[in-house]
């Protein structure tokens, strides 16, 4: 009976989890969805203990269990309470690595408890699945630690790319097929202590040639990875809750992998090779030149200025990008929005898909910044509105405002982008003149109708905050 | 460049209205719009001047570099103009070729409204569209004008009323707002076209398509229809005059751009409708679609029937044809002025600019060469701005049923060789990907990152696998599960907390 009761919350668990997502869905939801995930985690955790020490008690095995847990909690908490959320993505991925990390854990666990195979076929599956998880846990463990490297700034965000990267991938892609034919002749410990080494070296160098402008779509994969390794683990240890669980968050990864990617109007491949934006930026050049060949002045504005225009216009539209994120000038940037609505301005955010280095996330440092979600726009539900606008602040962007995309013979030729220049006037804060991370120059800083507002962006935007003054008293 | 806007009158169009207006400045125009030119469509000059166009006299539109209007240049008119200078307005080349080499021998160049080609790019700048839409619209409240009844069905206390019959002869443009209007006042609608592939545009409006029996294939290459051959002439001469003895309303819209309009309602299909029914002839301008029809004259016959014959629908509604042709013209500019620097620059590779200049710097440049229209060899050749999107060949469902027999087929080979448990696992696998794809896809952008941690946070669902090794014998793999289950704890925890502290950020305004 106690059975029963154990098998019915592992399916009321999964059942919860597909909950969860759906509450995610949408913002009027999303916290209740938060809690049905936490419901359904609980649910999971108290059956399986409840059904693994009531078959065999085991002292130390409980003891050690009390302990893991109240270390996972003591450290959980406080990383995921002091965060900044500027620091989120790196987070997710350290997360993430763990994840990965315990999947690999439980797939060697589960070979080393088991002796023989009453049959071939059950041997190979198992052989198959436990090495799967170990090879994909450990690679989403050491790729994720690398992405956490990368956006902490710990690890430069440049792509690295070996030499002979092709003769080493290969090189650990013939390990790896060894290990398993090892594995499955022979099942013992070794084989897979060799596929969880390779699958290291094999997250380490993938991560690592890829640049840091592409993380969302690298923590996404990864995140994706860390799904299917658990699915794998749940195979392997023969669970179909963990098999719903790790199937469901290696489909959201996949799928947010590929909004990403169509963001950038590059398939996933594409930037999983990594190495994009090393290759010298040609043509691009040729935009930023007048019809006579001389090139093109950028005009500065100073913040003074900007304030006089955004006094005068009635519509705004601001642009931020992952340099918003860097100066942490969401803050300042939220006040000044609260001041141009206070003084009866139509402001909007327009965010695009691939801005920042997680997906969404530029939503959630405007919420953090206590800008309300529903005048921060999509881009494609905001990109036909640039016309009817008197000023776009661009705040940190570069790539995803850049007008040659919508030329052929750039690097970036045919990504989606917001459509700024279409305004009346845009303000770029920038620090300099530099190419955006793909290394394409950006003609838009040339254009008539932009300015240019140097310097730190949460400096510029404390700077518009004090010139644009107080909110009219209505 | 200067941008000027004549005053037509009569014409009660205006080329300009103080909307377009704001929206030719930001080209890099100027605009000078000839006082009084808007007072017809209820523009008055002060709207202009606040928009930011200069006030000035004939002379002064007319010594612009631009000149944008509604009709053609009346002979006093074309006395003003310069060599260099463009025009753009409705020039009819094909009916008017006089006033094409008038033109030429002024060196000016022009551009006709009624050439633009009909391919999707060009459909912002299509007036004849937008003026076939609003006669459409207003034929129907001529024909309520003169029609001495409702349109709606109504049950009062003196006694049923009938909702009026309308029949609608050709579903272009004009066809379809005829279609929108008279159902939008509660008549009954059927229509007819030959390409009956427009059957599912008029269906979608509400009405009824009747089809002519037995239709040969009917395709043009720029999107118009044609001429049609004698013997489909003839059928659907039935089905006209089967409609015409029962209906309270014909709307005829069969125009072939500078041809004679083809005449498809005769005397006794006119003779044999009721007393007060009505037709309105939109195709007057080119003689008429019904043989009766006296073009811009509105009479009754001797069998009361009331033919509306006039050729200025689109100008009785003048402050909305005036705004659908100004915003024409303005998007005709942005394409011209492809560095909105106001310098119109005239491109002859670019098929648009081809087709509708009939004049370049003096030189006749029409007939343009003919060009072959993307619509005409789809499926079906739809009408431009209310196209629906026309439906590309159906996937065979079959050879995708095929396939997956063969697959399923496949699979149960391979089951014979996997474990029991293993099958069940891969059920509920498989069952996850679909329901994890749909459930996934419905998620907010701005959603996407708590959606990621959350998902993350899940991933820590390993921990129960972690848990089931504890009890293990082995104290190796105890000592494993302990790490593991801190590694998956730590996931678990940390996920859902960031994400709890994310979503409470989300605040609405």
């Amino acid at each position: 009976m106690l059975d029963n009761i154990v098998f019915g919350g592992y399916i009321a668990a999964a059942l919860l989890f597909i909950l969860s997502i759906v509450g995610l869905g949408k913002q009027e939801t999303a916290r209740s969805g938060n809690a049905f995930g936490i419901a359904g985690m609980t649910l999971a955790v108290l059956a399986t203990v409840i059904h693994t020490f009531t078959r065999e008690w085991n002292t130390v095995g409980f003891v050690l269990l009390l302990v893991a847990l109240a270390i996972a909690f003591t450290v959980g908490l406080l990383y995921s309470t002091r965060v900044a959320m500027t620091g989120l993505p790196g987070l997710v991925a350290l997360f993430n690595a763990f994840g990965g990390q315990a999947s690999a854990a439980v797939g060697i666990n589960s070979a080393l408890q088991v002796e023989s195979y009453p049959v071939l076929s059950d041997q190979i599956v198992h052989g198959v699945t436990v090495w799967a998880a170990v090879v994909v846990g450990a690679l989403t463990f050491s790729g994720s630690i690398v992405a956490f490297g990368k956006l902490g700034g710990r690890i430069t965000s440049r792509p690295v790319v070996l030499s002979a990267r092709w003769l080493v991938m290969g090189l650990l892609g013939v390990g790896l097929v060894g290990s398993l034919a090892w594995y499955l002749a022979a099942p013992n410990i070794w084989p897979l202590v060799i596929a969880h080494v390779l699958g290291y070296l094999f997250g380490i160098l993938m991560v690592l040639a890829i640049g840091g402008a592409d993380m969302p779509v690298v923590v996404s994969f990864l995140n994706s990875f860390s799904g299917w390794a658990g699915a794998l683990s749940g195979f392997a240890i023969g669970s179909d809750l963990l098999v719903v669980a790790g199937t469901i968050v290696g489909m959201s990864g996949i799928i947010l992998s590929i909004v990403m990617a169509r963001g950038m109007n590059r398939s996933i491949a594409n930037v999983l090779l990594g190495g994009f934006g090393t290759a010298d930026s040609t043509g691009a050049a040729v935009a930023m030149l007048d019809a006579d060949g001389n090139p093109l002045q950028a005009v500065s504005a100073g913040a003074d200025e900007v304030a006089g225009w955004l006094r005068e216009a009635d519509s705004v539209i601001i642009a931020p990008g992952y340099g918003m994120a860097v100066a942490q000038a969401q803050h300042p940037v939220a006040e000044l929005t609260r001041r141009l609505i206070a003084q009866g301005k139509t402001v909007r955010f327009a965010i695009h898909p691939v801005a920042g280095r997680l997906p969404g996330h530029m939503n959630v440092l405007l919420a953090e910044a206590r800008v309300p979600y529903d005048i921060v726009l999509e881009m494609d539900e905001i990109n036909d509105d640039f016309p009817r606008t008197d000023v776009v602040l661009v705040i940190g962007a570069n790539d995803t405002v850049n007008p040659a995309a919508m030329e052929a013979g750039s690097p970036i030729s045919g990504m989606p982008v917001l459509h700024v220049w279409e305004s009346r006037q845009v303000v770029v804060f920038k620090r300099s003149m530099a190419a955006g991370y793909s290394g394409v120059e950006n003609p838009l800083f040339v254009r008539e109708n932009t300015a240019m507002l140097f310097g730190d962006a949460k400096a510029s935007a404390e700077a518009l905050v004090h010139a644009v003054g107080a909110p009219a008293a209505v | 460049m200067r941008i000027g806007i004549p005053d037509e009158a009569p014409e009660t169009r205006a080329a300009a209205t103080p909307a377009t207006v704001t929206a030719l400045l930001t080209l890099g125009y100027d605009v000078v719009v000839q006082a009084g030119a808007g007072a017809r469509s209820s523009f008055p000059d002060h709207a202009y001047r606040d928009a930011g166009a200069a006030i000035g006299t004939a002379d002064d539109v007319w010594s612009s570099d631009v000149v944008a209007m509604v009709g053609e240049p009346s002979p006093a008119q074309q006395a003003l103009m310069r060599p260099g200078q463009v025009l753009i307005g409705f020039l009819h080349p094909r009916s008017d070729p006089a006033l094409i080499e008038a033109l030429a021998a002024r060196g000016v160049t022009a551009l006709s409204m009624d050439m633009v080609p009909r391919i999707s790019r060009a459909q912002s700048l299509d007036a004849l569209s937008s003026m076939a839409n609003i006669a459409g619209y207003r034929a129907v409240i001529e024909a309520g004008h003169a029609f001495g009844r409702f349109f709606t069905g109504q049950v009062t206390a003196a006694g049923k009323v009938p909702p009026a019959k309308v029949f609608v002869i050709g579903t272009g443009v004009a066809g379809l707002a005829a279609i929108g209007a008279a159902g939008g006042l509660g008549a009954e609608v059927t229509a007819t076209d030959v390409r009956p592939e427009t059957a599912e545009q008029v269906e979608s409006m509400g009405a009824k398509f009747v089809k002519v029996a037995e239709v040969e294939e009917v395709r043009s290459s720029d999107g118009y229809a044609r001429d049609t051959s004698a013997d489909y002439a003839a059928k659907a001469a039935e089905l006209y005059a089967r409609q015409a003895a029962t209906v309270d309303i014909i709307i005829t819209t069969a125009a072939i751009p500078g041809r004679p309009s083809p005449k498809l309602i005769t005397a006794e299909m006119v003779e044999s409708m009721r007393p007060g029914s009505v037709i309105v002839d939109l195709a007057a301008a080119g003689g008429g679609n019904c043989v009766l029809t006296r073009p811009g004259e509105t009479y009754t016959t001797d069998g009361g029937v009331t033919i509306v014959g006039y050729t200025d629908l689109a100008s009785r509604l003048p402050g909305q044809a005036s705004q659908l042709y100004g915003t024409n013209i303005v998007n005709l500019l942005k394409l011209l002025t492809p560095d909105k620097d106001g310098e119109l620059r005239l491109d002859f590779d670019d098929v648009v600019h081809r087709q509708m200049t009939v004049v370049r710097d003096g030189e006749v440049t029409f007939p343009p060469p003919p060009i072959e229209v993307s619509v005409a060899p789809a499926a079906a050749a739809a009408p431009a701005p209310v196209a629906i999107p026309t439906a590309a060949a159906p996937p065979d469902q079959w050879a995708r049923f095929r396939m997956v027999l063969m697959l399923v087929a496949g699979w149960l080979l391979l089951s014979l060789l996997l474990p029991g448990g293993f099958l069940s696992s891969i059920l509920v696998f498989g069952l996850a990907m679909v329901v994890g794809y749909y459930v996934i896809w419905g998620v907010e952008p701005a959603l996407y990152t708590p959606l990621m941690s959350v998902s993350n946070a899940v991933s820590g669902i390993t921990i129960v696998g972690a848990i089931t090794q504890l009890t293990s014998p082995l104290l190796s793999v105890q000592i494993i599960a302990f790490v593991a289950i801190v590694l998956a704890g730590i996931n678990c925890v940390g996920g859902f907390a960031i994400t709890n502290r994310m979503l409470a950020m989300f605040k609405r305004s």
